[in-house]
């Protein structure tokens, strides 16, 4: 029985499948260990007193970080399907995607 | 709508913004160009490969803010994680829960107030296509897709649940794009997908009844789709109550050829997108001086250009209801400038209306290019009666396909002259004579007589091509009558 609020095997298996990663037992053994034991670790700063501390959006205190509306190139066509695995009409192509865009 | 039921209406508008570039890379923004040529690492999501936000985007997202009552907040962008390859990425970036515009509405022709929750950036997703046996969505064999579109920059537009019928949405989806192109935001094309509707449904019995379960209606390709699937979408859910069954909750496909929506998926296939802080990104935090320079760009309202014209009606004797139609036609075709300088120029309001909504509405892409001196130009001659009605309108076609020109001196070339009185009399006389029966019942007077002068008019029009000044005729034949 894992603790509460502590990442459980069905944890993992659930964001595997999003990924459309495939995991073995095994595998989903050996992840929920590894990834428990990261968020562990991030969970300690739940043990802060942070009181009156604000949420930070970035690790630098930036803000308004803009660029000019203006044409940049970009990359070749052929250039950029080359690397694609299978191409069609100028797009690339990829497997049949059950249901449609979220 | 069936009696003793209500619907319950919100709506999510993607607006595409008017920018030369992406939102987070310097493509051009341009729809219809050949697939894959607006590329590069950033909007491939190419690793190593770094958004930084276009500054244009940012300002026609305040600009919409400002144009719908919004309070303009700082503002975090996040990643939305799905597997789709309409993002290249395996996420799109967008506005979580710190959008930059919140809280606003948007004020409708009917006087009706419709809440603005938020108006968030994001990017949009390339555009995918379904090849292979059916053509369809389901029974495809594979996908193919052009990242183009993928990065240009969206406002998301989401509505209060304030609606309460198909024609409300309808006058709010129609009022909101005028809004998005008189801000400058957006060119409200919908057949471009440039602004795209979805509409979130529920019905219930009464006022007082919590709302009902909703179900969101995506694929709305026009106003008249969006009304359409609505009154569809609420006559299904009250069947099912009233049949003892439930309404789930789930996203539902319109399809414009069957005029019905399907089952695209349920509450229980919603996505889980984790979202989290995108971490390329810093706060967008615009300082009051910033959203001032921005709200001083902004154009006229819909609304405020139409209590214009209205406000020119009243002052020359009141607005018909057939007169705010034509204020609202000449609004939504943008083409109450040209009224508004004929009027200055001394001409009747009325007509100047008339001849913009009626004739000039015609080919609006040309009449908004049209020289507003050569309008009023045309209208003066009209009004003193230099040219009839019939050739004025012949003279705007030609106006409007050379963009200005001389209206005189295209009347002249045309052979439109103004007819001597003495012509004008004697074809009136030749009128009366020829139809002693009408001239008869015309002299008696009374409201059936007197409806007989148009029964005149369009003959002597008739016989002069158009020619006669219709109130010159009007003039004559009262004369002939005695008074």
């Amino acid at each position: 029985m894992a603790e509460p609020g502590r990442l459980t095997r069905e944890d993992v298996a659930h964001v595997a499948a999003l990924a459309r990663l495939h995991l073995s037992d095994a595998e989903l053994d050996l992840f929920t260990g590894q990834l428990a034991e990261v968020l562990d670790h991030a969970s300690d700063v739940a043990s802060l007193d942070l009181a009156g501390v604000a949420p930070t959006a970035h690790a630098m205190a930036v803000t308004n970080v803009l660029r000019p509306d203006e044409v940049r190139p970009g990359l070749d066509r052929d250039e950029v399907l080359g690397q694609a695995p299978s191409v069609e009409d100028h797009r690339f192509r990829v497997p049949r995607i059950p249901g449609e865009a979220p | 709508m069936k009696p003793g039921w209500e619907m319950v209406i919100g709506l999510e508008v993607h607006c595409e913004l008017k920018t030369a570039t992406k939102l987070f890379c310097g493509c051009p923004n341009m729809f219809g160009d050949e697939a894959n040529t607006n590329v590069c690492p950033v909007c491939l999501g190419l690793p190593g490969s770094l958004p930084v936000l276009n500054q244009k985007a940012v300002e026609l997202a305040m600009a919409i803010g400002t144009a719908l009552n919004c309070e303009i907040l700082p503002s975090t962008f996040h990643r939305k994680n799905y597997f789709y390859p309409d993002q290249a990425k395996d996420y799109q970036i967008s506005q979580y829960d710190e959008p930059i515009n919140v809280n606003g509405h948007l004020d409708l022709p009917d006087g009706s107030r419709v809440g603005i929750e938020r108006a968030h950036m994001e990017e949009d997703t390339g555009k995918t296509s379904h090849a292979g046996s059916s053509g369809r969505i389901h029974g495809s064999d594979y996908s193919l897709v052009d990242y183009n579109r993928s990065g240009v920059p969206l406002v998301e537009i989401v509505s209060a649940p304030d609606m309460r019928s198909s024609a409300q949405a309808r006058a709010y989806a129609g009022e909101l794009r005028a809004v998005l192109v008189a801000s400058g935001a957006s060119d409200g094309k919908m057949e471009e997908g440039s602004m795209r509707v979805d509409a979130n449904v529920s019905v219930r019995r009464s006022v007082d009844d919590p709302f009902g379960t909703r179900c969101e209606i995506k694929n709305l390709n026009s106003v008249r789709s969006l009304g359409r699937a609505i009154e569809y979408e609420a006559d299904r859910q009250i069947a099912l109550i009233e049949a003892g069954e439930v309404v789930v909750q789930q996203t539902r496909h319109w399809d414009e050829d069957a005029g019905r929506t399907v089952t695209l998926r349920s509450k229980e296939d919603a996505y889980d997108y984790r979202y989290f802080l995108e971490p390329d990104l810093v706060p967008l935090v615009p300082d009051a001086e910033w959203i001032d320079a921005v709200a001083d760009t902004l154009g006229m309202m819909p609304a405020v250009r139409r209590a214009r014209l209205v406000r020119l009606l009243e002052e020359s004797g009141g607005a018909s209801e057939s007169q705010l139609d034509q204020v609202a036609t000449v609004v939504d075709l943008r083409l109450d400038d040209l009224v508004v300088s004929a009027v200055a120029g001394g001409v009747s309001s009325g007509l100047a209306l008339a001849r913009t909504a009626n004739e000039a509405a015609n080919d609006a892409d040309a009449a908004r290019r049209l020289d507003p001196a050569a309008y009023l130009a045309l209208l003066t001659m009209e009004a003193a009666g230099t040219v009839s009605a019939t050739q004025a309108k012949a003279v705007l076609a030609d106006l409007l396909v050379r963009g200005g020109g001389d209206p005189a001196a295209m009347a002249k070339a045309k052979g439109f002259e103004a007819m001597s009185e003495d012509s004008l009399a004697s074809t009136v006389a030749e009128v009366v004579v020829a139809h002693p029966d009408e001239w008869g019942r015309y002299c008696e007077g009374g409201e059936k007589g007197d409806k007989l002068a148009g029964f005149f008019t369009g003959l002597v029009m008739k016989a002069t091509r158009g020619q006669a000044n219709g109130k010159a005729v009007a003039t004559e034949l009262q004369r002939l009558r005695g008074g």
